[in-house]
Formats: C-alpha cells, structure tokens, sequence
C-alpha cells in the first residue's frame, strides 16, 4: 500500500491494523440475536396472501373459512387499516416531475405485481397462519400485464395507472458541453444497446419484524432486521400517528442487508398496524420465497449509449439513453429514481470527457418493486461506459490499457468535476491503473490468451476502471424531503471500571461496523481495543443519526466516534490533571494509562480515574464536576460526496461448446483513503465483486410472459457459490479525504461497481476471435451460445 | 413456508411400510431421506395427510455383491453408495456419478430408493440405472415383483410404481472385464442439477464396440437411452464419434428448462456426448 498523506501516521495503534470481526465469534458459537431468536409472551404470527396475478382487479375477499380456524386471531384487508395507517409515496422533491400513486401496508382495489400481498392473517403460529390463507377465497379479475420495459414504453399498449397518460414515472435529461457538435467532429463513433437483468438482495437472514404495541401507553416497540432504525422510527411515528418518544426501533443482529432492509415494505407495516389491532407482539419473518417475490429487486435496465471519440483515442462524448424497469412504485422513501440517477452521471465519470448528453426513462412496470442495492445504479455506468471503451479500443486500434490511459482523470485535475455534475475531490485512476497492470502482468496473459487460442482455448481478459459515490453529504436525502438524516452521532461514556462504551448511531449488519468503531474509539482515546465496548442499533440508547447505507458507515460514523473520543480523552486528562495537581495538558492517556506527556511514566490507571470520579468525588475539589460522558455528532461537509476510485481485471475461459464461463483470476486495485482495517476492507471488496460476478453470471429475477415470477427459490435463482469464484486479489493506494477528519472513505460497493462489466469485457474479448458479442446480463450458457450462432 | 398438519408414522420393517401403504393409500407418502419431499411440503405442493418413515428399516440399508449382481437397498444413502467397495467394484459409474449429486449435506441424508421414486428428469441416478440394465425391486402388501429399469421412469415425476408399491432395492449387473463405466455432466455451478447429463456403458472387443447403453438425463421429460446402436461395430474414433452425437441429438426430444431452450440443450447435449466418448480407454490410444 502507497500513502500519499502523512494523514495514517498519525492514527496511532488501532486504526490500520486487522482485527477480526467483533461479533464473529458470537454467531461462530451460535450466539447470534437475531429477531426470530428473540421469544416474547403473548406472541401472534402473520402470514400473507399474496396475488398470484402479475395484475388485478380485486372483486371481492371472502374471509369467513379462515376467520373460523381455530387459531386465527385476526384476518384483515388493505381497506381494514385505513384508519391506522396513512398511506405513503415514494417521491422527493429534487426529483421533479417523479410520479407515483399513494400505497397501502396492503393491496387496495388492485393487485399490481405478482407476490404483491393482499389479505393478513394472525393466529397463534405461522403454520396455522398459512393453513387460514388456504381458506381465503378471493374474486380476481385479470388485467393486462405490463412486464418488459419495451411493453411498458411502448405508447399504445396498456396503462399501469390509469390516473396517469403513460407508463412512464420519470424522465431525466442531463447535459454538458455539446455532444451533438462532438459527435459531428468525431474520428470514431461506437454504440451499443445493453441489457442488464434483474437481480434481488439475498440476503442471509429475510426481512423480519416482531411489533410489540402497548396500548396503555400507545407505545410501540418494534424488533426490526434494517439498516435505518431512525428511518423507521419516524416512518411508524408518521404513519400510524404515534408520539416520537414512544416509537422504539431496535436492531439486533442483522444478518446482511446490501440496501435491500432501507426501504419502507407493505408487510412490515401490516405487522405493527396488527400489533396495534391486538394489542400484543405480532411477528413477521418472511420466508425465502417470500423474499423472492416482495423484497426489492434491482437494476433491469436497457441502455443504448454512443461514444464519440477522435483520432487519437481521446474520448469526446457519451449520449445514452438508459430505460429502467422499476414495477408498480417508486418505492418509499427513497424513491426508485435514484438508481437510473446515478447510473446516469456514472457514465463515463473515470474519464476526462467533456461532452455528455443522457436521458433516464423510469417506467412502471407490473413486478416487484426496484429500489437502492449495494452500487446503487454503478453497475449499470461502469458496465455501459467500459463495453463502449472496449469497442472504441477496437475501433481505434489500441490496446484495453492504453486507451483507459489516454483518457482518465489524471492527476494535475484534482479538483475535477465530471462531465455528469460530480465533484471529485482527488482520486488515484493513474496510480491504480498502473499497479493494476504489473499485478495482473498483463504482458504474461496476453502471450497465454494467444497461445490458448491456437489450441482452441477461448481465454478473456476484461478490465475497467470505476468511481464509487461514497460518504453522502448534508444535502442528500434531506433535501428532497425526506427524513433521513446524514449526520451521525455518538456518546462516549467512561464505566467505573475504566472500560469505555461508545453508543453510535451507524449499524452493523455484519459487515464490521462495530469493530471498526471499537479501533477508532481506542485509538483516539488511547485505550485497549478490548477495553472498549459498542452499542449499536437501538434508537431508545444511541444518538440519532443516518445509520448505514451508501459507504457512509466507517467515513461518516468513523468520525464521529473520533471526534466524540478526543472529547473524552480531553476531559479524562483533566480529571487527570485535577487528581495529579497538574495541568490536564502535562499528561496523556496512553494503553489506558494516564503518563506523563513529557517521559511517558505512568502515574494512574483509567480504572484509578473511573474509581475517584465515581465513588471519591469528595477527595475532588469542591465545585469540580469530573465529566464522564460525552457525546458529539458529525455532519460531512464539503463536496456532496467523497468519491473512491479503482480499477478491476477479470480472467476467464468461455467454453465455446458449452457456453459456459469459468472464472479463472480477478483483481481490483482500489482507493478508499485510509484504511481503517484492511481485513474488513478487503472483506467488503471481495463480498462486493461476488455480488457483482452473481450479477454478470447468475442472478436474474426471471418473469414470464404474464408477469409470473418463474425464479422464486433457491433452486432457480442462482446465486454465487464459493465453488465458482475465482481468486480475487486486491490491492490498495491510499489518497486521503480532507473532508473527514479520519479520512476514511466508504469501500462497500467498489467491489460489485465493476465487477460486472470486467466479466462482459472479458467474455466479449474471449470470443473476439469467433466474432459474437454479449450484450444482455446475465450471460447465461443459452446467450453465449446465440451470440457465437452455435443456436 | 410451513408444511400443512399431517401424522407421522415410523415403520420399522418392510412389512409394516407396505400394510401402513395399504392402510392408508394415496393419502400416504413415504419419507426416506426427505431431501425432496420435505421442501416440497414445506411449499405445500405436497400436502400429505401421513407420513410413513422409512428411513429406519434396516433391510433396506444393506450393499451385497453375490454372483455378480449389486444390489443396493432402497435405503441406502448416497454416501453408503459413495463408500462402498462392492459398489466401486462392480458398478464403478455410481461413484463417478454421486458426487455431482447436490452438495455433501444432502448426499448425507438423500436416499437411493427416493432419488428412483421422485423420478426427477434432470437427476443423475435415473440415468444410471438405464445405462446399468438394473432391475428395480418393488414390493407391496401383496407382494415383490422386479421390473427393468428401462420399464420403470415414465415421465416427469412419473415411474411405474403401483398404488400400495414401494422400492425395497436395485440389482445392478457386476461390470465385466470387456465393459466401461463413463459419467459426466455439464452445470453451471457445482452441485446443481446439470443442462445436461450423461451415464454411459460401453462393452469392447478388440477395439470394436459390441454394445453401447448411453443414458441422458435433464434433458427431457425423463432418463432416456439414445444413440447406443450407432456406436455398435464401430471402432470409437472421431469419426464414431460425431456420428454418435449427431444422433443424439436427433433421437432425444428435448425439453427446455428455465434457463436453456431446446437448442442450447440440444448443443450441450451433443457437446457433452462428444466429450464422454472421447474419455473411454479406446480413445485413449
Ligand atoms: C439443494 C438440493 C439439491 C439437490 N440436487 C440434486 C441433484 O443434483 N441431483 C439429484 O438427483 N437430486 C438432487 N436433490 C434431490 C435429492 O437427491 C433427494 O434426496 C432425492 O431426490 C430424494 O431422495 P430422498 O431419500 O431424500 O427422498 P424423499 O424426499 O424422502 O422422498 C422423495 C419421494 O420419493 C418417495 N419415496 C422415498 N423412498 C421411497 C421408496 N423406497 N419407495 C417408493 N417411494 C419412495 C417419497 O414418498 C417421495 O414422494 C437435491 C436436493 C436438494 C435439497
């Protein structure tokens, strides 16, 4: 690792260095609290039913069989709960001109995607929950379904919600310099038409919510698996008319999330509308094919894009014109515009183009609902932008490295604002190409790929440079309206004992939070790291603040619990100071001693401190008030984001007979600041170029024709198993942030950012020879094999 | 995903099985391993009324080679397959083939009798059986009979298997000196239910082929034999063996999957053919 700030040296012990996952022991001893494991008296389960129709028209519900069963505590419909919860809408007002109709915990007069749920039942277990759906007799009347996104644009086929003229919920146009004249001038012009497929989150443990409601006190406690309990908290106060105080979110152990568990769903808010009702927990866990057919899906895009370049290679314009599929609703209170807004401005953004011109078409469609997922829209930029790159390559008659060269950020423009709006503070394009280069020894595969060839062995090498959005700015979410904060907060409290506890508002969802919070509090204080305890995930006993999500976790929380440490450490060496009769400035507290700044000898321990603080204040002078806890939030401030950079190079064979793809090596360089813990840093990058090769490979959300999901299960929708992952090794360059004071930026999603497109440049260069082009993910065996006219 | 109420019962012989069958008929299901029939209660797609466990009958859990013919109780579970010497010795394809089975959590529980029984086109012992000539050994209340296995899978989901009947063994001829055992598959990710598959049997005689059993299997409605009689008299060359493919992919009719339409079956299927001739000992030479 390169460090080009004196910034790391500064971070004494802790920070930098590996230490495993806090709570991986825990779950290793099936310790793991996760909402399914917590018990509660008195507690009912809900199930629901849900449309078996793509689209309908709901005639009538017939509950009295189910009502009947004994067991059945209650069965409602989405009319029933009007008067408990308002309805919402997914829109924010920088979006303007986002339109999408008021939704309901449940299915209104229609049904608008199949899996969408319909009629609650809550009964004394989930399986006499699932026997009463069996006994619910619905009248549907089927509608026409609107499902690809050519359907859903075209302007004479049928109309999602008849309240509007069209399918379309959002359009966006974004312009810079004058690509028109650029596309005029240009020595090369390249296009293409790509079609991303849709995935879902996946995650370990489902969407999962026990609502615990006392009416006495019209309180509502709610056990709830999500990144955001602030969010939600206010989501319930607002909705179901409670008093702030009394709304309680607390997130035990979550077992993954990726953005899926942001997002306000119809299920979870039927279960606290039930707990209301009754008046006693009620506890919803979805199941697998539950999470298939109602979590968010994600990224179904169709792209045409152009690129203009001159005759030296010098990329000059990109137009693109993006459609994305996002099912009945801009899901709340994210809104699903987001994803086609930032795959729009993530065109071309590693590169020095001047000239842009792109339009985003946000279409309703009848499945499952899209929203914000780990890369949030990146995929779909860096795939287009790089399968254009790889083209111009060709046109041009330079090699997939030299024409990145040409064309990226380079050093001397920092600041630099791309030509899509963003600013980009500084980034490492050259530094990380270039490293990328000697550490895949470029030269050694491209020999090997030739020589495969003569022998009938159709290897790839695929690379692509990305920028990844990280540690949003004050005016992200709020902005819009929405009430979503992006500060963070933190409380830092010295225990007797001299062990200290830190209260974040950032959560974990199993990627670390926790143990990166535990390093930067122990360092900053100057304390053991085993020393230090942390308490997430609990609006009722931490700050409040934004959470987790966009790679904001260790950037913006890190800060926060740094600048909340340096403010108990300044309070723990004056009690110091006050004990030793000296100035809080002669001492410092060093391993969880107080020593003398000037020798470094000990003179007292934190536990000594804790021990007079606590129990002796009466050997204190009189009218000292030892402070004993602190708390400081944070606010980002500065550029909208702090940006990160990498490059990533895929190696595959594609079996030309079989269509099949075998990964062989993958590798990313990649620049996130300062690392914190390079274990975890890694650990998020090759999570996240897993989930992109899932992506590229795998994954797809398959519907047919009428809008059935046909890849509900496990069995059918193929997730990335370990067996088919290549080696993915990793590399590091270091360019601080000067927007934190930790430096730290987010690195969650720079992994499945370009994960993708290297395996479509890949596959693309392998078959380059046969003369076939993939142009639709996932590349699956079947398309191989049509773009080569084996089929 | 909770299953429907139903009642368990646990035979402990064979002879309780097939009465408890009688007893109850359709609204019975055995359960042996219940690595296919426990996810599909759990989706209610099968929503028995009983439950009739099978998995404890010892009988039905021993491995025997005498004059030459295996047999394998119905209980058996992969890996007793899987370890076994006379199942390596006298049936050397089940071992090639086990191990694509799904993953090692579910060969630990996964029967033999059950994989047979639910007749799934796209699993790999179905195919095996056809390409061994194995016998199926059935049994009910009123008694055993033995059917080929080539009589026994009739479709999707579908075998000859009577109401009141259950699979007790399989009895597999020994391999002979002059035979080889070939299997192989093609997925996308280990351990899934393959595009395509292949068990095949070949018998030579200085070099010549003298009798061919090449069984398919995920590629259309159930394990079919195809293309053995083009191999017949034939020294295995490139020649043979593009023939062979070819044939292939005109006899079988083909079912498409989620993912893989006719042609790409068919592509993968005459691919997969070349492949697994190509790995016999003639080839070689
Ligand atoms: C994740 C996963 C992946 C899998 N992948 C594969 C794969 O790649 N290839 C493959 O072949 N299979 C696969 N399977 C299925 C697995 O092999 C099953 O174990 C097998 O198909 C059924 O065997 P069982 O003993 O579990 O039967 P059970 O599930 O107990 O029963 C299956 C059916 O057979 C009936 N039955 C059971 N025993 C008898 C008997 N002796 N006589 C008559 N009827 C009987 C039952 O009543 C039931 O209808 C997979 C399963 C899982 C869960």
């Amino acid at each position: 690792m390169s460090t080009t700030s004196g910034k790391a040296q500064r971070h004494s012990q802790f920070v930098g260095q590996d230490k495993p996952r806090r709570n991986a022991i825990r779950h290793a001893h099936g310790r793991g609290r996760f909402v399914d494991d917590i018990a509660f008296g008195n507690l009912a389960h809900l199930a629901f039913l849900r449309s078996p129709y793509a689209h309908a028209e709901i005639l009538e519900i017939d509950t009295e069989a189910a009502r009947a069963l004994p067991g059945v505590v209650d069965v409602f419909t989405g009319p029933d709960l009007v008067d408990i919860c308002t309805p919402w809408v997914g829109k924010l007002d920088h979006f303007s001109g986002l339109r999408t109709p008021e939704q309901y915990p449940l299915a209104m007069e229609r049904a608008r995607w199949n899996g969408e749920p319909v009629v609650a039942v809550v009964a004394e277990s989930r399986a006499i929950a699932e026997d009463a759906l069996d006994l619910i007799m619905v009248e549907w009347a089927e509608l026409p379904a609107i499902i690809g996104i050519d359907n859903s644009r075209s302007t004479n086929g049928p109309i999602l919600h008849p309240q509007y003229d069209s399918n379309v919920a959002f359009v966006m146009n974004l312009t810079a310099g004058d690509a028109k004249a650029a596309f005029r001038d240009a020595a090369y012009i390249v296009e293409d038409t790509l079609e991303l497929g849709r995935q879902t989150g996946l995650t370990l443990e489902p969407r999962s919510i026990v609502a615990d409601f006392d009416p006495s006190l019209r309180k509502l406690t709610a056990y709830h698996s999500t990144q955001t309990p602030y969010q939600m908290q206010d989501v319930f106060v607002r909705h179901f008319n409670l008093s702030e105080e009394n709304v309680r979110v607390i997130s035990p152990d979550v077992g993954g999330s990726f953005g899926m568990k942001l997002h306000v769903y119809g299920e979870e808010m039927a279960a606290v509308a039930a707990s209301i009702r009754l008046g006693r927990p009620v506890k919803f866990i979805a199941d697998r094919m539950e999470s298939f057919l109602s979590d968010i899906h994600l990224r179904e895009h169709k792209v045409h894009a152009r690129m203009a370049l001159n005759s030296g290679g010098e990329i000059l314009a990109m137009e693109v014109d993006d459609a994305t599929g996002i099912g009945p609703f801009s899901v709340y209170p994210r809104t699903s515009a987001m994803e086609g807004n930032q795959a729009l401005r993530l065109m071309g953004a590693p590169y020095k183009m001047p000239h842009y011109d792109g339009t985003l078409t946000v279409l309703f469609q009848n499945k499952a609902p899209t929203c914000q997922y780990r890369a949030v829209g990146h995929p779909i930029g860096v795939t287009v932008t790089e399968h254009l790159v790889d083209l111009a390559a060709k046109a041009v008659g330079l090699n997939p490295f030299e024409i990145r060269r040409r064309n990226i950020v380079t050093q001397d423009m920092y600041p630099h604002t791309t030509a899509t709006g963003y600013i980009l503070e500084r980034l490492s394009h050259e530094e990380c190409l270039a490293k990328l280069e000697a550490l895949m020894d470029y030269p050694k595969l491209i020999a090997e790929q030739k020589e495969m060839r003569e022998r009938g062995i159709y290897r790839g090498i695929g690379i692509a440079a990305f920028i990844e959005i990280t540690n949003p700015g004050p005016a992200f979410y709020g902005i819009g309206g929405a009430r979503i904060s992006s500060q963070d907060g933190c409380v830092i409290k010295l225990e007797p004992s001299g062990k200290i506890r830190v209260s974040v508002s950032v959560t974990e969802q199993g990627q670390g939070t926790e143990t990166i919070m535990a390093q930067v509090a122990a360092t900053y204080l100057g304390v053991d790291l085993d020393h230090v305890d942390v308490v997430t995930g609990d609006t009722e006993r931490t700050p409040y603040g934004g959470a987790t999500w966009a790679s904001r976790g260790a950037g913006i929380g890190g800060a926060t619990v740094m600048k909340a440490a340096l403010a108990m450490k300044e309070n723990i060496l004056e009690i110091a100071g006050v004990i030793l009769q000296g100035e809080a400035d002669d001492f410092d507290l060093v391993d969880g001693q107080i020593v003398d700044r000037s020798n470094q000898q000990v003179r007292m321990s934190l536990a000594e401190i804790g021990r007079i603080a606590y129990f002796r204040p009466d050997t204190l002078p009189q009218d000292y008030h030892p402070q004993l806890s602190v708390s400081r939030h944070f606010v980002p401030q500065g550029t909208p984001f702090d940006f990160t950079n990498g490059v990533q190079a895929s190696y595959l064979e594609v079996d030309v007979e079989t269509g099949i793809v075998k990964l062989l090596n993958h590798w990313v360089v990649e620049d996130c600041g300062i690392i914190l813990n390079q274990q975890l840093v890694d650990e998020q990058i090759r999570g996240g170029v897993v989930h992109g090769l899932g992506g590229v490979l795998f994954e797809e959300c398959l519907y047919s024709e009428n809008g059935q999901m046909m890849s509900a299960t496990m069995a059918d929708y193929l997730a990335p198993l370990a067996s088919e992952m290549p080696d993915i090794q990793i590399d590091h360059v270091c360019t601080p942030t000067e927007m934190t004071p930790l430096g730290a930026k987010g690195v969650g999603e720079a992994g499945t950012a370009a994960a993708g497109a290297v395996v479509l440049n890949a596959v693309n260069d392998a078959l380059r020879p046969l003369g076939g082009t993939l142009r639709t993910t996932p590349l699956t065996p079947e398309r191989i094999l049509k773009a080569l006219g084996k089929i | 995903m909770k299953p429907g109420l139903f009642q368990y019962v646990r035979a402990d012989d064979v002879e309780k099985a097939v009465s408890l069958l009688q007893e109850f008929g359709d609204e019975a299901q055995l359960l042996a391993g219940g690595q296919s029939l426990v996810p599909a209660m759990a989706l209610r797609m099968a929503l028995p009324d009983v439950l009739i466990d099978i998995s404890s009958i010892a009988e039905m859990r021993s491995i025997t080679l005498t004059d030459d013919v295996l047999r394998i109780g119905a209980g058996c579970r992969y890996v007793d397959v899987l370890r076994s010497e006379d199942v390596a010795r006298a049936a050397p394809m089940l071992v090639q083939a086990i191990p694509f089975i799904a993953h090692e959590a579910i060969r630990n529980r996964g029967t033999i009798g059950g994989s047979l029984a639910h007749a799934d086109p796209a699993s790999e012992l179905p195919a095996c059986m056809l390409a061994l000539d194995a016998a199926i050994v059935l049994q009910s209340a009123s008694g055993a009979r033995t059917i080929a296995a080539e009589d026994f899978f009739l479709g999707t989901y579908s075998t000859a298997l009577d109401e009141g009947e259950m699979i007790i063994a399989v009895e597999i001829p020994a391999i002979a000196v002059n035979q080889h055992h070939r299997f192989l598959e093609i997925s996308r990710r280990s351990g899934d239910y393959a595009i395509s598959g292949g068990a095949f049997v070949l018998e030579m005689d200085a070099g010549i082929i003298t009798a061919a059993r090449l069984a398919f299997f995920a590629v259309g409605d159930c394990a079919v034999l195809a293309g053995s009689e083009a191999l017949l008299g034939k020294p295995l060359n490139a020649e043979t063996i593009d023939q062979v493919a070819q044939r292939v992919g005109e006899e079988i009719t083909f079912y498409g999957d989620l993912y893989n339409g006719i042609g790409a079956k068919r592509q993968i299927t005459k691919t997969l053919t070349r492949r697994l001739l190509a790995q016999f000992p003639g080839m070689e030479l």
